[in-house]
């Protein structure tokens, strides 16, 4: 448990250094297990308020179930919910057929820049952790993108003693990775110890499947678990050797790379 | 080790606590190597990793090497080293740890600085065939300078030097000279292979002449460090809360603990009150106390004016307050660090504008010799320095405190330099800073607090204090002022220092009157007790003719912290006094002045309806 609270007071002097900070300040929630331990802990950092928007991209392909519970909390815990959606790319029939790194660049990553550019938001807060893939293991707290919303990872600000990147040059952002330290391991653990409410999609439901990560339905696919509990996903994830994004197609070869140099989450 | 144990020893370890450890040391010593293996050899990479890493090399016809499984970018890659710090994990024995592998090239030190400045042990690693080298002295003695005291050292391709005991010893002992010459030690100096996996897990049969702990071994032996929380209390204000009824001051504890019923002194403003509460988001019922390393957020018995960058701690064990300290301080942005121009400094929450007051000593990290002089610091150079700040701050030694002992410099946009606090270095204003503490500990107040005036009187006390020579017109302004002020429906006062020469200084005799100091003095008292009635007090410094520079900072000092608004009067255009708000120069339009003035009033916050951009969150008035 202590090792969750070491986690959890961190986050939430990110939380707190972003809010005071950021003026125009959102957080993307898109509903999976870690950006629900995200908002939790906004609620943790502000003692049971959310004060800034939470961004929702939805790509119109994200399974029936994430919206349902994307706005029972929204209503529960008084939400304030932006939906962005690149309807001109749906209109024209965008789908993971024409190429998965396509396909996420217009429905995800052109839909975050025309969010973050029509609302003006200079804070944009995610959930992205640096045990997901390699690429986000080398991410800061704070985390630059320039005009275009492009990462240069070659020149990342330094990062010193909890002393954060808050000013930046007019028309770029800053992206807030409040989870960064946090393993899978960890976010049940926290989701177990807190009792936050999570979809069931991350259960097996008796055919011996159950999602581990959770993103548009055509690419993200199921693993083989009997896990029924969260304490039977934590002592599955203990043991087990195979990646968390393996059911994610987005991540073969070297596509999050390529995505998120381009401003992907 | 073979997988099966390996499994069986991290299953069996449920982990409670989490580590950090940085991996350092010169370019292509075999850092990423390191890291590589031991997640290899204690079985904590994901499945099809390894053969995903082995097959993209077997297509672009190179070596595998177990640095590429974590050199992420293709530009690493291809180049064959780190270019930024990646965070890790692996759990080994009750321990999760996150290992921070931090680039060895030059080009990319303030990567590795940013990676060691969260890590709480580092392993050192040197090339045993090329031996101690630029960056091995460099990151040796910025670990010291970062306050990583747990360190190992990993003389690492013991198989290119036929693991021959005579190379180690020779290493060990220049290494362990050049760390004695600033008092570092390390834990214990390791021989291995990373490449072929000597002593990194299992231990090497290769070198039966070293008896010593692997580098797992290591890792485990490296102590977590509590000892914050039995230090005196720091408890920096990060921001302050009003989204429902609760006021809330939030923050993390950077050491000591606290608990219901603490009175806390917050410095430097010197305001005091007792801890209420301690406020919390499902936690039922709620904590009566905290400790460092903790975020929190307390409600207290008095609705005092606190502000962010403040600390809080027990009467009895106060920070100090300057505005001049010594320190070590390192560079690393991307122009030179020169006297005379304008950064930010931040310590712990605190920002405000400095400059650097005296440049001491430039230190060559790679031999340690000192460089007097100079005026500039350039990009990956350490100095020793005096840093001036425009407004008092609070702080400690880094030696007695770390969190509070410690900085970083902002230049424009980034932050460029961090250092820790060696010496306080007490200012001009140290006595009468004095004076004003012990006088506001003791003060007796009435059952009408300060707020509860400011939201009676729709403003917050202030001084607007007039500077500049004679015959300006300084004292017509503050008239124009005063009157503006009362026709706005404001609670205004001119206190003109003639008022107080014939009453309250009528024992001193001429020459006494003369000393700008104690006329200071005895003005900024009075100033200090209409500040307290809830006025803004409207004030010049005639009375002290030439002296008004002096005499406008022990005014300050006096009446701190309520907001003092400068406004420099002059014919012709001259240097204002430091921290000067508003500067009227050559004829003076009267209606434009008194706008600016009070544009200075709202931007402070004096005046009610200028409250920021989330109205909401703020203290309201």
């Amino acid at each position: 448990m202590k090792h969750l609270r070491e986690l959890e007071d961190q986050s939430v002097y990110i939380f707190r250094e972003a809010y005071k900070h950021f003026d125009n300040l959102a957080m993307l929630w898109s509903m999976g297990k870690d950006s629900t331990v995200l908002l939790w802990l906004a609620r943790k950092a502000f003692f049971g308020h959310v004060p800034f928007p939470l961004l929702h991209v939805d790509t119109s392909y994200k399974i029936p179930a994430m919206i349902e519970y994307r706005d029972r909390l929204a209503r529960e815990w008084r939400l304030n919910l932006v939906v962005g959606q690149n309807k001109e790319a749906l209109a024209a029939g965008m789908n993971h057929t024409m190429g998965r790194d396509v396909c996420c660049t217009a429905l995800k990553t052109m839909a975050l820049k025309h969010l973050i550019e029509s609302n003006g938001y200079t804070g944009i807060i995610l959930g992205v952790r640096a045990d997901e893939d390699s690429t986000r293991a080398k991410e800061r707290y704070f985390s630059p993108r320039d005009k275009h919303g492009d990462w240069d990872f070659r020149d990342q600000p330094p990062e010193l003693w909890n002393q954060f990147k808050t000013t930046f040059p007019p028309g770029t952002h800053i992206r807030i990775h409040p989870l960064l330290d946090w393993t899978e391991v960890n976010i049940w653990e926290y989701i177990k110890a807190e009792n936050i409410p999570f979809i069931d999609l991350y259960l097996d439901k008796g055919d011996g499947t159950r999602y581990r990560s959770l993103g548009c339905a055509p690419c993200t696919t199921p693993v083989k678990s009997t896990a029924k509990t969260v304490d039977e996903i934590i002592e599955e994830l203990r043991a087990t050797n195979i990646a968390e994004r393996s059911g994610r197609a987005q991540d073969a070869g070297r596509g999050m790379e390529m995505l998120r140099k381009k401003g992907y989450m | 080790m073979d997988q099966a144990t390996a499994a069986a020893a991290r299953a069996a370890s449920k982990p409670d606590e989490h580590f950090n450890i940085v991996i350092v040391g010169h370019v292509d010593h075999g850092k990423s190597t390191l890291v590589g293996r031991l997640y290899a050899d204690t079985g904590s990479l994901p499945e099809g990793k390894l053969e995903k890493v082995q097959a993209i090399c077997r297509q672009q016809g190179k070596e595998f090497e177990y640095a590429f499984l974590f050199d992420a970018f293709l530009e690493e890659q291809e180049q064959g080293i780190t270019i930024d710090t990646a965070r890790t994990f692996f759990i080994w024995k009750g321990r999760q740890y996150i290992i921070i592998d931090a680039p060895g090239h030059k080009e990319f030190l303030k990567n590795m600085i940013s990676g060691a400045a969260r890590a709480e042990a580092a392993l050192l690693v040197i090339d045993a065939l090329e031996g101690v080298k630029e960056q091995s002295k460099k990151h040796g003695y910025l670990l010291s300078l970062l306050g990583v005291r747990q360190f190992a050292v990993v003389v690492n391709k013991m198989d290119l030097v036929g693991y021959r005991q005579d190379v180690f010893d020779g290493i060990e002992k220049e290494y362990r000279e050049f760390l004695g010459q600033f008092g570092a030690i390390p834990e214990r100096i390791i021989p291995v292979s990373a490449k072929l996996g000597d002593n990194i897990a299992d231990r090497s049969r290769a070198m039966p002449w070293y008896g010593g702990p692997t580098v797992l071994d290591t890792l485990s032996l490296f102590k977590k460090e509590s000892a914050a929380a039995d230090q005196p209390l720091r408890f920096p204000v990060q921001d302050v809360y009003k989204f429902d009824a609760r006021r809330i001051i939030a923050g993390r504890i950077t050491a000591g603990r606290l608990k219901v019923g603490d009175q806390l002194v917050f410095c430097p403003s010197n305001k005091r009150a007792n801890v209420k509460s301690i406020e919390a988001f499902n936690v039922e019922p709620l904590p009566m106390s905290a400790e460092a390393g903790q975020s929190i957020g307390v409600t207290l018995d008095e609705q005092i004016f606190v502000e962010r960058g403040e600390i809080a701690a027990h009467p009895s064990d106060l920070p100090h307050v300057s505005t001049s300290f010594k320190a070590n301080l390192f560079w690393l942005g991307k122009r030179p660090l020169e006297r005379g121009r304008t950064y930010l400094l931040r310590v712990a929450t605190k920002e405000v504008e400095c400059e650097v007051a005296a440049l001491h000593r430039i230190i060559d990290t790679t031999d340690l010799n000192q460089q007097q002089g100079g005026t500039v610091v350039s990009r990956n150079q350490v100095a020793e320095l005096t840093i001036r700040t425009k407004t008092p701050i609070a702080f400690d030694l880094s030696s007695s405190f770390e969190a509070t002992g410690r900085f970083v410099l902002v230049d424009e946009y980034d932050i460029a330099g961090g250092g820790i606090v060696t010496e306080m270095v007490p200012d001009d204003q140290e006595s009468l800073r004095e004076e004003a503490r012990r006088r506001d500990f003791a003060w007796v107040k009435g059952e009408v607090s300060i707020e509860d005036r400011a939201k009676h009187y729709g403003h917050r006390s202030a001084v607007v204090l007039f500077t500049g020579g004679r015959h300006t017109g300084k004292s017509l302004l503050a008239r124009k002022l005063e009157g503006r002020l009362i026709a706005d429906g404001r609670h205004a006062y001119l206190l003109d220092g003639e008022n107080l020469r014939r009453g309250l200084d009528a024992d001193l005799s001429e020459e006494e009157k003369g000393l700008t100091a104690e006329m200071a003095r005895r003005y900024g008292e009075v100033a200090r007790l209409l500040i307290d009635t809830g006025l803004i007090v409207v004030s010049t410094t005639n009375p002290f003719g030439l002296a008004y520079r002096e005499a406008s900072q022990a005014i300050r000092t006096l009446v701190h912290p309520a907001p003092v608004i400068a406004v420099h009067v002059s014919k012709t255009a001259e240097e204002p006094p430091p921290n000067t708000d508003v500067i009227v120069n050559g004829p003076v339009d009267l209606d434009v002045a008194i706008k600016q003035v009070m544009d200075a009033l709202k931007q402070r916050g004096v005046l009610d309806e200028t409250l920021g951009a989330k109205p909401t969150f703020q203290y309201s008035i």
